[in-house]
């Protein structure tokens, strides 16, 4: 996976609250078997009119926004159907991470599996973020655990181990191999009725 | 020293790591689907690796098929990915219930159904309503496409311990209540998200009286609620169900014993405890393009306290002065993991016994299995649902998420058993109303939502 130690960049702001994966990527988009392409599906509905045009009022459809790298958003993002493709759908799209009040369990998983920093905020920190504009730059910096946007510098919570991966881009098979020998152990003694 | 259910088997899974750091949990079951695997068994192809536990693994396809003329699969894309499940798993070595196969059906109904699903176990899926599975007493949880590669590799999954939360579920049922009342009025109070970083355990009187089928509908809706895992303690109704299967255990004593030690020991071991009493609940129905936007049926829809329930009304095209009986229906949809199996059809066919659908009405029966449909089939369910005019359907996950040739057309409405009542999710511009099979059953014969806790029904 790639690694994610900082970022600076530009910012778009979706503030709903709960947007769940079927709004990120719908479903009709599941049907792919590979794991690239789905960027120009990312929050198809909102992005495109019925007729297939594009929205141009949608935030992310905006020339100023073109090249955003951070999502800034609202409570509970990424409820709904586990689907990994809505991760998949906000990396090809080109977001490095996803600044919320809060993320479904699922989704925030998913997101440390794929290099994409999930980022929760409370939201007095969330409103002033919201007030950036499209020329104006966050800067991220994971070892440090802070936002900064102006003068403004916020903290942020994450686990030890998921911060550590986002900063290695490890992959977790591999480091699981390491160990092969008490998952065989462990599978000796596993109770077993037939 | 006192524990949880959760607490128990949780540390009865633990290869390495630390609680509150991630831990490294090992899976006794994994079910696998079409839709979230073909990138999985493509990344071990990549890295020349195998699947660790073929023998701990069982796939089903669900989401694609088609629930008439099985066979014919027009779409190419849901083809495709039928094919790359036949495909992966006969590489892999890995048994599929495939299409038309007569164990084939929604992957959390064929667990059970098949016996796989036991208690204490942890069992894993690239499906968030793999919650369903703690009915059982068994961890349960939705896990995304990479995880599914981690586990088909080393049959483990590295997790943080989420917190635990008890419901406490008290009082009788009212008649022509039931399971997916009690979820969809407990989500309607506390909200879609007061699950997040909990595993919630159902317990009580009420839950002790509820028949299998019911917790699973209860666990499986968990999700939406914010919670991956849903759990109900493991009994003799656990046991009964299990007992006979055909991969339950064969030293079935000896896991019972095994089993009966997981249970919590007292609920002050709960991180956080809430209560719901059903006593006087009344059946539910959803107004909104949430499943927290839910009134019993006897109650006007709620004024709207701000934009996301104005857009949501504008959305579904009702408005506050209503009640769930104003509501015409188009479309009826009896199915999905939360509400197909066979008690659920029997429940929906005693409902339409001797009816006929309103004109205009187009009702959908999806049998959750193979075998419920072939139950049904054979006990005359089948039958009722076809004299009320209702197609009788092959199983799959169908208009619950409609990724296949089940869609529900813009504008219209649709009764639906299902459990999430989003924007679009049963067909572009459909208007979902989610509610119990019952209900559901009763509006497809009224042609609009009715009251079936009174005289008329009871």
């Amino acid at each position: 996976m790639e690694a994610f130690v900082s970022e600076t960049g530009r910012a778009v702001v979706i503030p709903n609250d709960n947007i769940n994966t079927d709004i990120i990527l719908p479903k009709q988009f599941l049907k792919n078997i590979l794991k690239t392409g789905f960027g120009k599906d990312l929050f198809y509905d909102w992005r495109y009119n019925t007729d297939g045009s594009l929205n141009e009022a949608f935030e992310l459809n905006k020339p100023e926004h073109k090249d955003a790298s951070i999502l800034i958003t609202g409570n509970d993002f990424g409820s709904g159907s586990s689907r990994e493709h809505a991760v998949w759908a906000l990396t090809d799209y080109g977001f490095r991470a996803v600044i919320g009040g809060g993320f479904s369990d699922i989704f925030y998983m998913n997101s440390t599996k794929n290099g994409l920093l999930p980022i929760v905020l409370p939201e007095e920190n969330r409103k002033i973020l919201r007030g950036i504009q499209a020329d104006e730059t966050i800067q991220i910096d994971l070892p440090e655990q802070t936002v900064t946007y102006k003068n403004n510098i916020f903290h942020f919570d994450i686990n030890s181990q998921w911060k550590e991966k986002f900063i290695n881009g490890e992959d977790d098979i591999d480091n699981t191999m390491k160990y092969e020998k008490l998952i065989a152990e462990f599978e000796k003694q596993r109770p077993n009725f037939g | 020293m006192s524990k949880t259910l959760f607490d128990k088997i949780w540390e009865k899974h633990v290869i390495a790591g630390e609680v509150g750091e991630a831990q490294l949990i090992y899976v006794d079951l994994h079910l696998v689907h079409e839709v979230t695997s073909p990138q999985p068994f493509d990344g071990l192809r990549s890295t020349n690796r195998r699947v660790r536990r073929p023998d701990l693994t069982f796939a089903t396809m669900d989401h694609n098929v088609p629930t008439k003329d099985i066979f014919n699969v027009q779409d190419q894309m849901s083809r495709l990915q039928m094919d790359t499940l036949v495909k992966n798993t006969k590489e892999f070595n890995i048994p599929l219930a495939s299409i038309g196969d007569d164990k084939q059906g929604i992957v959390h109904v064929v667990g059970p159904e098949r016996g796989l699903t036991q208690p204490a176990k942890v069992i894993v899926c690239g499906d968030s309503h793999t919650a369903t599975h703690g009915a059982f007493g068994a961890i349960a949880f939705g896990i995304g496409t990479s995880e599914v590669e981690h586990v088909l590799a080393t049959q483990t999954i590295w997790q943080v311990k989420p917190k635990t939360m008890g419901i406490k579920v008290t009082g009788k049922l009212p008649k022509n209540t039931y399971a997916k009342d009690i979820i969809m009025g407990i989500i309607a109070k506390y909200g879609v998200s007061f699950g997040v970083g909990y595993a919630i355990e159902f317990y009580g009187e009420t839950v002790q009286n509820l028949s299998m089928e019911a917790r699973m509908t209860m666990c499986n809706m968990s999700i939406e609620a914010g919670s991956r895992t849903g759990m109900v303690q493991p009994d003799q109704t656990t046991f009964d169900y299990i007992e006979g299967r055909e991969q339950a255990p064969k030293d079935f004593e000896s896991a019972k014993n095994y089993w009966s030690q997981f249970y919590t020991d007292d609920e002050s071991d709960f991180d956080k405890i809430l209560t719901f009493d059903v006593s006087n609940l009344k059946p539910m129905v959803t107004w909104g393009t949430n499943p927290g936007m839910a009134t019993p049926v006897d109650q006007y829809l709620p004024e709207i306290k701000d934009e996301n329930d104005a857009n949501a009304y504008e959305y579904i095209g009702l408005h506050p002065n209503m009640k769930p009986v104003d509501i015409n229906l188009d479309y009826i949809f009896i199915g999905s993991c939360t509400n197909s199996r066979y008690e659920d059809l029997e429940i929906a066919a005693n409902m339409m016994k001797g009816h006929h659908l309103a004109p205009n009405v187009t009702a959908w029966i999806v049998p959750g299995s193979r075998v419920i449909r072939n139950c049904a089939i054979k006990s005359g369910i089948a039958q009722i649902f076809e004299d009320a005019g209702c197609e009788w359907r092959e199983p799959g996950c169908s208009a619950c998420l409609a990724m296949n040739p089940d869609k529900i057309p813009a504008g219209k409405h649709v009764a639906s058993t299902s459990n999430r009542n989003f924007i679009g999710r049963q067909g572009a511009g459909s208007r979902t109303h989610l509610a119990s099979p019952a209900m559901v059953a009763a509006a497809g014969i009224a042609g609009h939502f009715v009251d079936i806790t009174t005289d008329e029904f009871v």
